[in-house]
């Protein structure tokens, strides 16, 4: 099980570009899987892990592994998918950093920002429950409605992301 | 790296030490750790220069994973290679870690409070909101042209209605980028791969970047 924990997040972290938002729909997946969790309490994981600081994506799997193996399983999930980072840092930086303003490397970036564009607003929407449009309920457009709520704070008002957090579980309190 | 061993064991525990004490900094998002870094590693320390800055912030930015953790990864490396590397993301790590852990222990100690319950639903669209302004800030710096704006949209349809795994759209994008600028040049058009800058990139790195 431990074994399992680290084996999946490493895979997974090689390709959380753009800062780990990208996998949380694929950590869903392997999570509900797994029978690690249910789709409910994998929600339940991620909103928590949004109230820590540094990335949602490890605190997610770091949140999942002690759910499921206790602290060995929060260490093994956590080094999983972190140390795909520490790799590819090491290896750009020893071999491949030098060609950065390389024409071919340049061209890859060129096609890879728009799709990471497309895989993060997928997170949001695969998050926010909004692609299943058979199971739209009230917690649906309850969903909707904090988060439109809080764009405005952070658009207009420039809220810091840890008020505009702590609003919103008072709000959920309040209206639910 | 001429150092030896001992220094290099030496640095790699200040590497850590130093790296604890930034780490609850991405408080404000993974970029938030930018200027701190500049002002301990740069200023205080001169392990990395003025100029090198820049290289840690677009490698940090391109590599998967957080940009705090690369961050820190980049710069351990350059200072004591692969232990002050793992030394350094150690230590980004293990505030957040251990944060995680207590907010996980007091949340089995009150889950069946409905209270908690309902602040948890709060809290899931605010964390919507925070991916929706991540994936809009991303656009601004990846869509310039006709070909990255349909290249955005077809990635996001083909994960709402095609069985695709990001892994292939990922390196779908990859392939489909090289292959439109080599048909560029080819036809002779001038190939942008970047949206030429002309804002201030210091004001462009301030949070709504949160999860990062």
């Amino acid at each position: 099980m431990i074994w399992d924990l680290f084996l999946t997040f490493f895979k997974i972290g090689f390709i959380s570009f753009g800062g780990g938002y990208t996998v949380i729909p694929m950590i869903q997946n392997k999570v509900v899987l797994h029978d690690w969790m249910t789709i409910a309490g994998f929600q339940k994981a991620v909103s928590l892990a949004g109230m820590a600081p540094g990335p949602i994506a490890t605190n997610a799997v770091t949140l999942i592994g002690y759910d499921t193996a206790g602290i060995l399983g929060a260490v093994a999930a956590c080094a999983g998918i972190v140390l795909p980072s520490l790799i590819v840092v090491i290896v750009l930086s020893a071999f491949f950093f030098p060609l950065q303003h390389n024409k071919t490397i340049k061209s890859v970036f060129y096609g890879l920002r728009p799709v990471i564009t497309g895989l993060i607003a997928y997170a949001a929407i695969h998050f926010g429950g909004f692609d299943k449009p058979g199971h739209y309920n009230t917690m649906t457009l309850f969903t909707l409605l904090i988060c439109a709520g809080c764009l405005w704070l952070l658009v207009k008002y420039k809220w810091h992301p840890l008020t505009v957090i702590a609003a919103a579980g008072v709000a959920g309190i309040v209206f639910l | 790296m001429k150092t030896n061993w001992r220094e290099r064991l030496y640095i790699s525990a200040q590497l850590f030490w130093m790296f604890v004490r930034i780490g609850p900094s991405t408080f404000g998002g993974g970029y938030a750790m930018m200027p701190v870094i500049e002002r301990e590693v740069v200023k205080k320390r001169k392990w990395i220069g003025e100029k090198d800055l820049a290289d840690v912030v677009s490698l940090a930015g391109s590599a998967p994973g957080g940009v705090g953790v690369n961050a820190a990864a980049f710069i351990g490396y350059r200072k004591a290679g692969i232990p002050g590397a793992a030394m350094a993301v150690i230590g980004v790590t293990l505030p957040t870690f251990i944060i995680v852990i207590v907010l996980s222990l007091f949340y089995l100690k009150f889950q069946d409070n409905p209270k908690l319950q309902a602040a948890l639903k709060g809290v899931h669209g605010a964390v919507v909101a925070l991916i929706v302004m991540a994936a809009y800030r991303m656009a601004k710096a990846a869509i310039f042209d006709k070909a990255t704006a349909a290249l955005s949209i077809l990635a996001l349809l083909s994960l709402l209605v095609l069985p695709v795994t990001p892994l292939i759209v990922v390196a779908a994008g990859i392939v489909i980028g090289i292959f439109l600028i080599r048909a560029k040049a080819r036809a002779g058009k001038k190939a942008d791969t970047e949206k030429p800058s002309s804002s201030h990139p210091g004001q462009e790195l301030m949070y709504p970047e949160y999860y990062i």
